[in-house]
C-alpha cells in the first residue's frame, strides 16, 4: 500500500471517522480509512443513543436501513439514594412521529451500517491495522501514517484523527496533551438480554417505543459519575462511570460499582430474569470546552472523543462526534476544490466553523459545569439523600400534620448543607451553567 | 462483602466477552519496580477487567488478557510512566459484539 497516495487518511472509523470520510469521500475525495478492530464498532463503547439530527445530515434516509433499537419516548431522571430515587420523568406521544428525533442503539451493529454507507461512497476501508504514528515532511507537516503493517507507510494531503477518547497518534506525535485522571471518566457497561414483550411490559411501551434512565446520587460512592438504563430492542443496556481520579482515590471496583447499581431496588426489577451477554469499559472525556485540545495543524485535524467533543451534561457525545467530522470533512472537502493547502492557517477555520454550530455553542456555555461538579461533591450525596428523605417523609401519610412536615424538610436541609451553603450551591451552579 | 462478590464476579463478566489474544505479545507491560507508587497501586482496583494484582513482595503485575483497552491504567500512571501501554496488534485484543 505504500506507493499509493490519498487525499485523505482517517484514523478510526467510529462515527466521527466515518462522518469525515463518508464527507469527503462523497464530495470526490479518494480517501482510506484505518481501524484497528477486526471490523468498525469492535473496538467501540457508547450508552448508546443515537441523535438523529446530526446523522440525518450526513444520510437523511438513514431510517430506511440503519440497525435501531427503539425510539425514545420517554426519558428519566432520577436522584437515588440507597433505597429509593426521586424522578423526572418526560414521556410524551408526540415522540412517536414518523421522523423519531432519538433512538437507542447498539454500537458495534450501527457502526458496521455506517462504515458499508461509508465504503459504498468510496472510501478504501482497512481493518486490523493500528496507526503507530505520524509521518512528516522536512519542515513538520503531516504527510502520512505508520501502520503495524509490513511495508506500512502511507500518504496523504491531510490525516483526519478520529482515534478516540484514548487516542495514542495524535498524543504521542504531541499533538495533544495527555488525558488528565480528572478530565475523564471511566464507564463501565452490560448488555441484558429479555424478550422484548417483557422489556414493552417492564416500561409501558408498544411497539418500537424506548425508555431511558439517567442516574445519580449514592449510586456513585461518593464519586463525580452517573448511571444510565437504555431500553433496546431485546435487550437492556446498564451502565455507570465516574470521574477516573476519583476511581483512583477511593476503593471501589468499576463492577462493584456497576454490581451495586443493578442491586439497587429501583433498577433490580428493570432487569430480573435478564440474561448478561457482554461487559464493556470505555473512558469518556469530560473535561469540555476548557479541556479542548489544539484542532488541527499543517497536514491534521481531529475530531470526535479525540478532540473532547462530548457534552457531559446532557450525555451527548456521538452527535458531536458526527457534526464534527461532518464539518471537518467539509473543509477539506472545500480546499480541495479550491486547491488550497491543507495547512494550518487553512484549517483555522474549523474551529470558526463550529463556533457557530451547537457543538462549540454548548460546550462553551457548560464550560464550567466540570469544575463545579469536581468540586461539590454533596451533589452526589447529600442532596441526593436529602431530596429522597423529603419526599419519603412528604408522601407518607402518618398522622403527622403537614406543616410539621415541611418544617421537618426545611430543618433537614439546613442541617444537612446550612443556609449559606445551599444559597451557595445555588449560586455556583447557576454561574456554571450560564 | 459487596466488593468480595464483585472481585469474584469480573472474570465472570470477561468470560462473556469475545477476545482473540494475541498469545505472548502482552500489549501491557508493567515496568520493573521494588514499591509501586500510589496510582500503580490504584490500578489493582480501578482498571475494569482487573488486570492488576499484587504480588508477594507487594509489586503490581498485570495479566492483560481481559484488557477491554479502555486506556484507564494508562491515564493514571502517565506521569509515574510505571507502565509500558500500546494497543494490541490490529485485529488483536477485545471484539464486542454490543459495544
Amino acid at each position: 500500500m505504500a506507493q499509493e497516495r490519498f487525499d485523505a487518511i482517517v484514523v478510526g472509523a467510529g462515527p466521527s471517522g466515518n462522518a469525515a470520510a463518508y464527507t469527503m469521500a462523497k464530495r470526490g475525495l479518494k480517501v482510506l480509512q484505518l481501524e484497528r478492530g477486526e471490523y468498525p464498532g469492535s473496538k467501540n463503547v457508547q450508552g448508546a443513543i443515537l441523535y438523529a439530527n446530526a446523522l440525518e445530515k450526513l444520510i437523511p434516509d438513514f431510517r430506511e436501513d440503519a440497525p435501531l433499537e427503539r425510539h425514545v419516548i420517554e426519558q428519566r431522571l432520577w436522584t437515588m439514594d440507597e433505597t429509593s430515587h426521586t424522578g423526572l420523568h418526560h414521556r410524551s406521544d408526540d415522540f412517536n412521529e414518523e421522523r423519531p428525533n432519538r433512538y437507542t442503539i447498539i454500537r458495534a451493529q450501527f457502526d458496521k451500517w455506517f462504515s458499508r454507507k461509508v465504503r459504498e461512497a468510496g472510501v478504501l476501508l482497512l481493518c486490523e491495522t493500528t496507526v503507530t504514528a505520524l509521518l512528516r515532511d522536512e519542515k513538520g507537516k503531516v504527510v502520512g501514517v505508520q501502520t503495524d503493517r509490513e511495508g506500512g507507510a502511507v500518504y496523504a494531503d491531510i490525516v483526519v484523527l478520529a482515534e478516540g477518547v484514548n487516542g495514542l497518534v495524535g498524543q504521542r506525535s504531541g499533538l495533544r496533551p495527555e488525558l488528565k485522571p480528572d478530565t475523564v471518566a471511566l464507564a463501565v457497561k452490560e448488555m441484558h438480554f429479555l424478550p422484548p414483550e417483557v422489556i414493552q411490559a417492564r416500561f409501558n411501551l408498544k411497539g418500537n417505543e424506548g425508555v431511558v434512565i439517567e442516574a445519580m446520587g449514592t449510586i456513585t460512592a461518593g464519586m463525580t459519575g452517573t448511571g444510565f438504563l437504555y431500553t433496546n430492542q431485546e435487550s437492556i443496556s446498564i451502565g455507570i462511570g465516574c470521574i477516573v481520579s476519583d476511581f483512583a482515590e477511593s476503593e471501589v471496583t468499576p463492577y462493584g460499582l456497576l454490581e451495586a447499581f443493578k442491586a439497587h431496588p429501583s433498577i433490580k426489577p428493570l432487569l430480573e430474569n435478564s440474561e448478561c451477554k457482554e461487559y464493556a469499559a470505555h473512558l469518556i472525556p469530560e473535561g469540555g470546552y476548557k479541556a479542548m485540545p489544539e484542532l488541527c495543524g499543517d497536514g491534521w485535524i481531529v475530531v470526535g472523543d479525540a478532540g473532547q467533543f462530548v457534552n457531559a451534561v446532557h450525555r451527548e457525545g456521538s452527535n458531536l462526534a458526527m457534526t464534527t467530522g461532518r464539518m471537518a470533512g467539509e473543509l477539506v472537502a472545500d480546499l480541495k476544490e479550491r486547491q488550497a493547502p491543507c495547512s494550518k492557517a487553512e484549517l483555522g477555520q474549523y474551529r470558526r466553523r463550529l463556533e457557530a454550530t451547537f457543538v462549540m455553542k454548548d460546550l462553551k456555555k457548560y464550560r464550567g459545569i466540570p469544575d463545579f461538579l469536581h468540586g461539590n461533591k454533596q451533589v452526589f450525596g447529600l442532596y441526593p439523600r436529602l431530596f429522597n428523605a423529603a419526599a419519603r417523609n412528604w408522601f407518607r401519610v402518618d398522622g403527622i400534620d403537614k406543616r410539621t412536615k415541611e418544617k421537618e424538610i426545611l430543618t433537614a436541609f439546613r442541617k444537612g448543607r446550612t443556609l449559606p451553603g445551599l444559597i451557595n450551591d445555588g449560586i455556583k451552579l447557576a454561574r456554571a451553567w450560564r | 462483602m459487596l466488593e468480595a462478590a464483585a472481585a469474584a464476579k469480573v472474570e465472570e463478566k470477561l468470560y462473556q466477552n469475545r477476545y482473540l489474544v494475541d498469545a505472548g505479545r502482552p500489549h501491557i507491560k508493567v515496568r520493573p519496580h521494588i514499591v509501586p507508587s500510589k496510582a500503580l497501586l490504584a490500578l489493582t482496583h480501578a482498571c475494569p477487567a482487573g488486570c492488576y494484582s499484587q504480588n508477594d513482595q507487594g509489586q503490581v503485575e498485570a495479566s492483560v488478557d481481559g484488557c477491554v483497552e479502555c486506556g484507564t491504567c494508562r491515564v493514571l500512571t502517565a506521569k509515574t510512566g510505571e507502565i509500558e501501554w500500546n494497543y494490541p496488534r490490529g485485529g488483536f485484543g477485545v471484539l464486542y459484539k454490543f459495544g
